[in-house]
């Protein structure tokens, strides 16, 4: 790796410019989301086995207790958000619609919500394994949107060997503003988790990418680093940022890593094929603040927000609230129609209002009925084969290609010839669209058949 | 409140077919109401009736089809077919060239292929290549300017004869295009020094030729709206101007007695027209970059070569439509690299 590749701030090729929409939240302070009367806290958030409770209905919880635990790596614990009495161990509506179950906990109106439970531990003073130890206790997940435990993703496998921590705040999705927020407001927690987190991968160097949209999350990361300096740091070892150009989709870590070093990562190979392990601001921010406290997760920063929203904002919001309670305490009226969790591009649509803010909800962003209406009524026409899809695709695949094999069903096709394992959803393809094809929907689609074929 | 599941991405940027069409089309209204001036009312009627032959051929096949015709018919593209069929025919031309050319057009050159975006080849080009070689005589018979203003003029009702091809003491001053003119007397032995004392190249249109030839610079500037819109890019007309000047001035440069200029042949015949909206029409042209340069080139070094060599005195029909048969063989062959393969799809080395 060479300083020139390092300075020449290159973004990656093609991808598309939505109306960033973050305005509204961008300037704002993130306020504490009052405790709500009731959380639910799903077992199963995340890839690996789902952690099974290890508190009882009835029995009473301190906020920051453990919850849930598995003995699975790609699994983590839970802790109790709030404190209060566990009401229930059932079965509750997710955000993808089958109902999972979760731990209904009722908090104690009284209570003061303290993080009574973790003490306070010398991060510094821990070898590289102890830390993705500490991490896991902690039940981090990439706040990010990804929700992968975040121990298993700063583990190097044995034959590897890791230089970099690359660090993602380029919070690229429109609306969302959670990260930018967190880099503002918690610069030296994000500083602190970097370094723990470069001690856990063996990286002596970390870069933290922001989109050159938050000037302001530069300067003060960029002051954090000088109060965190320490003797050894140079031009090649030490925390640095660097702004790379607002594109979509530069959150990916594809994209970040094409535009901060101007190298691609091999088809089917991971960052850390080319020793650079990823993580997102927000989960080192939450790491900084937690690993020292020796706390667990139990809140997270989520952009509250949308054309359907009246006071919106960055909130801290306990895990398990329920998106009903954030959108009343917001202000969502009655005209509200789609609620996305995460950001527009690559969100989710909530299937119901009950569902409860989980780890990896970054944003809740609300649409109205008029908003919907200019999406919905839109007629689909047949490909007529401008190319603005080829032209957007930040892979260099060919959507209208894949969208007409699609429609032949010619899924092998799709995955042999035409790649469509590279494709990493970002949306841009149905974005452009002019023939209004729901080009990125029919991927999936076609993806979920290839991997059962797979599997059979 | 009611919260409706739909997968992502939920934000669209605002492109549309029917917005698209509607774009081409403010950009081809220029030149075409220029040529309406030029050649007067019966210009205008040859234009309705080949717009009405495109809608009425798209019409009946989607009946047939058991399609809900309006829907489709809104979304600009037959009419948009017609209109360009319209602006390469003979202004004068008779009623029937205009609707057996729009109902060619639609049906056997686009329904019959499925509809928008489903065709191979250009459906305006396929109709007057059609027109060209069953009514050869009619196709060629061009007619020197007579300005709507202008004293002798057909008027409302006696344009409406031309039209009809029941004029019989109108006799408009018959002509021959300067490409016509060029071959035929360089076939005569005469050379171009000589044959185009006549003929100056009037820049401002004001020569034979069909609507969308003689109006060259309200064309050009036409097709820089629509880039500068973002409709088209600019690698297709470039290239196919380029294909078709490179050569012009080379062989111009070696024997001018034999071979025209390159601002002649630019501004002669379907050449801008071709290059900025016949050529670029997205469903029979290639999608990457590469693939449009090459694509333009070709369609301009065809143009050339049948211009200069074959049979005919002008060449763009046939050389976008040769050229719409290798675009999706160029598609295949220039497909952008992806990311983290290398050109032939193997995964990068780490």
């Amino acid at each position: 790796m060479k300083l020139l590749n390092y300075f020449r701030g290159e973004a990656f090729q093609r991808g598309v410019h939505p109306p960033s929409c973050k305005e509204a939240t961008a300037g704002r302070p993130i306020r504490r989301l009052p405790f709500p009367s009731r959380v639910v806290v799903p077992l199963s958030q995340h890839i690996g086995k789902t952690p099974r409770p290890v508190v009882r209905v009835g029995q009473q919880v301190v906020r920051g207790e453990p919850i849930a635990k598995s003995d699975d790596w790609l699994s983590v614990p839970h802790h109790a958000p709030v404190t209060g009495v566990v009401e229930a161990i059932e079965l509750r509506p997710s955000a993808r619609g089958p109902w999972i179950e979760s731990i209904v906990i009722r908090s104690h109106p009284g209570a003061t919500q303290e993080d009574l439970w973790g003490q306070p531990r010398d991060i510094d003073a821990m070898e590289g394994a102890e830390i993705l130890q500490a991490i896991w206790d902690t039940g981090m997940v990439g706040l990010g949107g990804a929700a992968f435990p975040t121990h298993a993703k700063l583990t190097v496998p044995k034959q590897a060997k890791v230089h970099t921590l690359v660090v993602n705040g380029c919070e690229c999705e429109p609306y969302l503003t959670c990260d930018h927020r967190v880099m503002v407001e918690q610069a030296d927690d994000l500083v602190r988790g970097i370094r723990y987190a470069m001690k856990a991968t063996g990286a002596t160097r970390a870069i933290v990418g922001v989109e050159d949209n938050k000037p302001d999350a530069v300067v003060a990361i960029q002051a954090a680093i000088e109060r965190d300096r320490r003797p050894g740091d140079d031009w090649e070892t030490g925390v640095f940022v660097e702004k790379v150009p607002t594109k979509y989709p530069q959150g990916s870590e594809k994209m970040l890593i094409m535009a901060l070093f101007g190298f691609e990562i091999p088809s089917g190979q991971l960052p850390v094929s080319l020793g650079m392990v990823v993580s997102n601001v927000g989960t080192l921010a939450a790491l900084g603040q937690l690993l020292p406290a020796g706390r667990g997760l139990t809140e997270r920063v989520v952009t509250v927000t949308g054309p359907g929203v009246a006071r919106p904002g960055d909130y801290r919001v306990a895990l398990g609230t329920p998106l009903a309670e954030v959108l009343a305490y917001a202000g969502a009226p009655a005209t509200a129609r789609q609620v996305i969790m995460g950001g527009p591009m690559m969100g989710q649509s909530a299937a119901s209002l009950d569902v409860p803010v989980t780890k990896g909800v970054s944003g809740i962003v609300v649409m109205r009925h008029d908003d919907m209406a200019a999406v919905e009524n839109r007629r689909t026409y047949p490909c007529i084969k401008c190319g603005e899809c080829v032209e957007s695709c930040p892979m260099g695949l060919n959507p209208s290609a894949l969208g007409m094999l699609a429609a032949k069903r010619e899924y092998d096709l799709m995955g042999s010839d035409f790649h469509l394992g590279d494709c990493f959803e970002c949306g841009c393809c149905t974005y452009v669209c002019p023939s209004n094809i729901p080009l990125v929907q029919q991927f999936r689609v076609a993806k979920q058949i290839l991997r059962e074929k797979a599997a059979s | 409140m009611s919260a409706v599941p739909i997968a992502s991405p939920h934000a669209h940027g605002g492109a549309g077919v029917s917005r698209i069409m509607a774009k081409v089309m403010l950009a081809l209204a220029p030149a075409t109401l220029y040529g309406f001036w030029l050649y007067g009312w019966p210009a205008i009627y040859l234009w309705i009736v080949t717009v009405l032959a495109a809608l009425l051929g798209e019409a009946t096949c989607l009946r047939l089809a058991d399609q809900p015709a309006r829907p489709v018919l809104l979304d600009g593209s037959a009419l948009l077919t017609g209109w360009l069929l319209a602006l390469s025919l003979p202004p004068w031309a008779p009623w029937w060239l205009g609707a057996v050319g729009g109902l060619f057009a639609t049906i056997v050159a686009k329904q019959v292929f499925g509809g928008l975006g489903q065709n191979l080849f250009n459906p305006a080009m396929v109709a007057r290549v059609a027109l060209l070689i069953s009514f050869p005589v009619p196709m060629t018979a061009w007619v020197a300017p007579l300005p709507l203003t202008a004293a002798g003029a057909p008027g409302l009702f006696d344009g409406l004869l031309v039209t009809l091809g029941s004029a019989t003491q109108l006799d408009a001053v018959s002509s021959a295009s300067l490409l016509g003119h060029a071959k035929a007397e360089l076939s005569r032995g005469v050379d171009l020094l000589h044959s185009l004392g006549g003929h100056p190249l009037s820049l401002a249109g004001y020569r034979p030729g069909s609507l969308g030839e003689t109006a060259g610079l309200l064309i050009a500037a036409g097709g820089i709206a629509m880039i500068v819109m973002g409709v088209i890019s600019w690698h297709i007309p470039a290239a196919m101007l380029a294909g078709i000047a490179l050569p012009a001035a080379i062989g111009h440069a070696v024997d001018p007695a034999r071979y025209l200029d390159a601002t002649t042949h630019i501004f002669s015949g379907g050449a801008l027209l071709g290059a900025f909206f016949i050529a670029t029409d997205y469903v029979t042209s290639p999608n990457t970059r590469a693939g449009q340069l090459l694509f333009g080139l070709g369609c301009g070094l065809l143009t050339y070569v049948i211009r200069t060599w074959g049979g005919y005195p002008e060449g763009v029909a046939f050389a976008v439509l040769l050229m719409n048969a290798l675009a999706p063989a160029i598609d295949r062959l220039l497909k952008p690299r992806i990311y983290g393969r290398n050109r032939k799809g193997a995964p990068l080395p780490s």
